[in-house]
């Protein structure tokens, strides 16, 4: 280990790890957002309200339930419930629109999405929400010349490979995906042989808003749980999207590394202007690549 | 078995078909020629759903499927194999078939690779990468994974070299054999009467003229006018 820090601080190289656990939640909520962008065209600027319900669902789960099976059954049911709210949404009003030029569906899944940040504010109020780091995961784990890292922080380490191996397998292993990707490319054509695409439209669709669900389950123990959180994290998740390549779920993944690091390594390098570093890192990737580092579906 | 009566289809505000009147019997291959652009494969959308007609009814097995979704039309037998062969490119050669909607156990993959033994070899094969000819028989092999009793193929030897074109020809005549009725779009008139028993011939969206292959081979008149052989 201390060859490592020959060429990389302890303080440079906790920061990598702390950029990677803000990875594991922007590629989990991108990842979900850039498989519908990819299947059914739809750029879901509602898919930030769906990770913000996540949060509060998984609020309410764990102060119902409390302790540490409250936090267990919230990482399970708070993904659940924005399914199923997803899937209210898709049957009653995406189903009618897919075919809407994207100007009007933008303008629609915003429109959706302020009505439910009202929404949320009606159920939840407009307080800040906190939901306690679980027992197990209290903490800090020493690491790196003893600079502490939090236990939490390991765990969202564990779910991002888990989360990205789960998703392979869906998209190349099972029949949901591979109907899936042939729909991306050519739909008429998977309506011709014999596959109902509205449903694997609505599957699609409740896949990809379970993964906004699960990041914001994820994301409430380390965050003050309050309005205003979807629209901070959509922004960063288009942009994660679009420069890792609409529709590529590994572009997602590359993206929110990106993202994640120049966020946390920039505070290093410039603490007042931290926050600039990963929009600078969107602005020179698409410089060089204006269609995102891997291949759009689009 | 299938019965067009009298439909007009437009894309947008452009009419294309006028009226057009077809009818395949069990265990036909019916032909329907005509030149590029002549309304072959509007008729073909039209039947299959796609670009359903405004007015007119298209009745298949006595009920009447007109403006019915595409995917049912497949789950009442009906297999659809369009003009720009459009395989899943991103897929292998196996899971385009895997994908397909299976009605009955009649056909499995064995079978149809058995049917197109070509393709048995590059199953793993990325269906984007293959041959104009290995991607005509993937579509055709695709829309058999639903056991059809009605088979609309639409031109599907555009674009291939004589030599495949025979052999399509030949699996064509299996399927036949098979017992799956066929609608057989073509421009390749001399093609199509090796495969088919009755022709209609469709210009401008109109049928103008329907008969046995006798009939047309005699008929110089017509053949002249709209097939250009």
């Amino acid at each position: 280990m201390d060859f490592i820090y020959t060429f990389l601080s302890p303080g440079v190289l906790s920061q990598i790890f702390v950029g990677l656990s803000r990875t594991v939640i922007l590629f989990i909520v991108a990842s979900g957002l850039s498989l519908i962008l990819g299947v059914l065209r739809i750029p879901n600027v509602f898919h930030g309200s769906l990770y913000m319900i996540g949060a509060f669902m998984a609020y309410t789960i764990c102060s119902v339930v409390g302790g540490d099976a409250g936090f267990w059954l919230a990482l399970i049911g708070a993904p659940i419930g924005v399914g199923l709210v997803s899937l209210a949404t898709e049957r009653g009003l995406f189903q009618y629109l897919y075919e809407r030029e994207h100007i009007m569906l933008i303008l629609f899944t915003f429109a959706i999405s302020l009505v439910f940040g009202d929404l949320v504010k009606i159920v939840w109020g407009a307080e800040y929400k906190s939901v306690p780091v679980p027992q197990v995961f209290q903490g800090f784990v020493p690491l790196f010349g003893g600079l502490p890292f939090p236990r939490y922080n390991m765990f969202l380490l564990f779910m991002g490979p888990v989360v990205a191996i789960a998703l392979w397998f869906l998209v190349n292993k099972t029949k949901i995906g591979k109907i899936s990707q042939a729909a991306a490319v050519d739909r008429e054509m998977v309506g011709a042989v014999g596959i109902n695409v509205s449903w694997v439209f609505a599957t699609v669709f409740v896949i990809g808003c379970f993964l906004a669900g699960l990041g914001g389950a994820l994301v409430a123990p380390t965050v003050s749980v309050t309005l205003g959180m979807d629209h901070s994290l959509i922004i960063e998740a288009f942009l994660i999207v679009i420069m890792g390549g609409l529709g590529n779920i590994w572009g997602a993944l590359l993206g929110a590394l990106i993202f994640g690091l120049t966020q946390s390594l920039g505070i290093l390098i410039w603490p007042q202007f931290g926050i600039v570093f990963p929009y600078l890192a969107v602005i020179v990737v698409l410089l060089f690549r204006p269609t995102g580092l891997l291949k759009s579906t689009w | 078995m299938l019965d067009v009566k009298g439909i007009h289809t437009y894309y947008g505000l452009s009419h294309i078909l006028f009226g057009v009147n077809l009818t395949v019997s069990k265990g036909e291959v019916v032909g329907l020629l005509g030149r590029n652009g002549a309304g072959k494969s509007t008729t073909m959308r039209s039947i299959m759903g796609l670009t359903p007609p405004k007015e007119g009814t298209i009745t298949f097995n006595n009920e009447d499927i007109t403006g019915k979704k595409p995917y049912l039309l497949v789950r009442d037998g009906i297999g659809y194999v369009p003009d720009d062969r459009r395989v899943f490119a991103d897929l292998s050669v196996d899971d385009n078939l895997e994908i397909a909607f299976k009605r009955t156990t009649e056909w499995t993959k064995e079978r149809v690779y058995g049917v197109f033994p070509p393709l048995a070899d590059i199953k793993a094969r990325r269906a984007g990468n293959l041959s104009g000819g290995e991607q005509q028989m993937l579509t055709i092999a695709r829309a058999l994974m639903s056991s059809p009793d009605l088979l609309l193929l639409d031109e599907p030897t555009e674009g291939l070299a004589p030599l495949i074109v025979r052999s399509l020809e030949e699996q064509i005549l299996k399927l036949k054999d098979a017992g799956i009725s066929i609608l057989l779009s073509e421009q390749n008139v001399r093609s199509a009467l090796r495969m088919i028993t009755r022709a209609y011939v469709i210009d401008e969206g109109i049928i103008r003229f329907e008969g046995t292959v006798a009939e047309l081979e005699a008929n110089e008149d017509v053949k002249k006018k709209y097939l250009m052989v």
